[in-house]
């Protein structure tokens, strides 16, 4: 028998290049005693304890067990995640799961990651196959401009609606108080006149590296309504895989398997079946400007090369029609073993009617998705009522 | 308590030997003793997989034929790297800028990711035939970096 589970806590740091005031288990207890205290809860009212990070940008290794003041987890089980990028938002399926299967009542999902401390670009390439692609991969960065010139090729957009995202994103960060990067008056020509860094990705068409912690609380049925007066209800979750080696995929952005098929099981479970008028705002994992556009089009905003198009028309702003990224997402803000949970927690923010200067007003059925590793995908899809 | 944060050096160097497996020895010997790049050919979509494996990720079922590929290719995605980036093979910054793609060699359905001679944006595009340029005898080791680099095929 499952039984509903939904979002009824959200906390986060104050996100930024370089937390050098805190250690990690400090950093991640700031985000847990927020989220506790956003609503009245104690260690006492948690069960379980899900964390993710990803464990070589900072060396260290089983961080679970040498944080566990930090998590509150004494006493309690605690699980232990890496999936890459996408592992904030894996940790929020595995709570939903764990709530949902009758496991436990109530479990609270941590990510974190402290880039500062260590050699993110280097240690990303550990992700790599030792014998295939460790000698000749490029860091995130390299691997996003090739995967970008793909996606440029067919579907023409370019740098400029590219550095459309930019702008927003930036411009959004401004209304969101734990944002790491804000820029008030960002334009299109400052971005596309950036330093490269891989063309034809400039430094602003690139997400931060970032330093921060986020919390969540998932609840199951009986108890969430008592533990806060709006929750979000998770109406879907979809996790897809793509294949083993970076080249298998015919054309990674353009063509992004795994998040085509995790966001149709999503849709199809939560009754969605036009996401651009069924949602009403949704937190992705864009970590690059040309990576936000191909996802339009993959999740099915609009058609093939019309990303562009969606961007250019205002669709996704803000005050558009499918306001995508109002909390500056990815792009402003990214300490990647927590990165995907912000989208979850901006997500169950906006249906909660909790996200202050950057709320969607009205805002009830939200999606969130997670993007990591050999490109895998998770989809979260939260909503006011069940 | 002290307004003062301090921050603590720590450096390691940790030493692996990765096995390349069956498949993997199989090209790399073939690529190390005669320049010959090899794929394997799935026995369900028969498309041709490289890397070689024994298993196609989409099919799930077994490869049955080892088929030879390159060293001609087409680029299908590129870029030129100008940011500096610590080589995890070397520990020590890797020159830039360096071209960098995904080459879909003559005779394969996947693409392999390689470096470029052309560090030049502009004289790159999606759809370029390109050639591999392998070390010289006796310099060749068994390794993917056996490929300099893929170069321009003049048409």
């Amino acid at each position: 028998m499952s039984r509903a589970s939904a979002v009824v806590a959200v906390g986060q740091t104050y996100h930024s290049a370089r937390r050098l005031d805190v250690s990690i288990p400090e950093m991640v207890r700031e985000a847990v005693d927020r989220c506790l205290a956003s609503k009245e809860l104690t260690f006492a009212s948690i069960d379980a304890v899900v964390v993710g990070n990803m464990e070589l940008f900072e060396g260290i290794n089983m961080p679970e067990q040498w944080m566990v003041a930090a998590l509150g987890g004494a006493g309690k089980p605690i699980y232990k995640l890496n999936t890459g990028g996408t592992v904030g938002a894996s940790v929020a399926v595995m709570c939903d799961y764990l709530v949902r299967s009758g496991l436990h009542d109530v479990v609270m999902g941590i990510g974190y990651e402290k880039q500062s401390e260590g050699e993110t670009q280097s240690a990303i390439t550990t992700v790599g196959d030792p014998v295939w692609e460790r000698s000749v991969m490029a860091g995130a960065i390299g691997n996003f401009a090739v995967m970008a010139s793909t996606y440029v090729r067919m579907s023409g957009v370019t740098p400029e609606q590219a550095a459309k995202v930019a702008v927003k994103a930036r411009r959004n960060a401004c209304l969101n108080p734990f944002a790491h990067l804000k820029i008030p008056d960002l334009t299109v020509e400052e971005v596309v006149s950036s330093r490269v860094l891989a063309e034809p990705v400039r430094l602003l068409d690139m997400c931060p590296q970032s330093d921060g912690a986020c919390a969540v609380v998932f609840a199951a049925e009986e108890l969430a309504p008592k533990l806060t007066r709006r929750p979000a209800w998770v109406v879907a979750t979809a996790t897809a895989h793509d294949q083993q080696y970076m080249g298998d995929s015919p054309a990674r952005l353009a063509e992004m398997r795994s998040l085509q098929a995790a966001s149709e099981v999503a849709y199809a479970k939560a009754g969605i079946t036009d996401p651009l008028r069924d949602l009403d705002v949704a937190e992705i994992y864009e970590p690059a400007t040309y990576a936000e556009l191909a996802m339009y089009e993959n999740l099915r905003f609009c058609g093939k090369g019309e990303g562009g198009k969606l961007i250019d028309q205002g669709v996704t702003e803000i005050d558009g029609p499918l306001p995508v990224n109002p909390s500056g997402g990815v792009l402003a803000t990214n300490p990647v073993g927590a990165t995907a949970l912000i989208r979850v927690a901006e997500a169950a923010l906006q249906v909660m009617g909790e996200a202050g200067d950057h709320q969607i007003r009205g805002a009830n059925t939200a999606l969130a998705t997670g993007y990591g590793g050999n490109a895998w995908t998770e989809i979260v899809i939260l909503r006011g009522d069940l | 308590m002290s307004e003062e944060t301090l921050r603590l050096e720590y450096q390691a160097n940790f030493e692996y030997r990765y096995a390349a497996g069956r498949h993997g020895s199989r090209f790399m010997t073939a690529l190390r003793d005669h320049c010959q790049l090899l794929g394997t050919r799935c026995s369900v979509c028969q498309r041709v997989l490289v890397p070689p494996r024994p298993i196609c990720g989409i099919c799930a079922a077994p490869t049955n034929e080892w088929v030879e590929v390159g060293p001609t290719g087409t680029i299908t995605g590129y870029t030129v790297v100008e940011t500096p980036f610590i080589d995890p093979m070397t520990g020590v910054q890797r020159p830039i800028p360096y071209g960098f793609a995904f080459i879909r060699l003559t005779g394969a359905d996947t693409n392999l990711y390689h470096f470029l001679q052309e560090n030049r944006h502009d004289r790159l595009s999606v759809g370029m035939k390109v050639e591999a340029v392998f070390k010289p005898d006796g310099e060749r080791v068994g390794s993917l970096s056996d490929i300099i680099h893929f170069r321009s095929v003049e048409e």
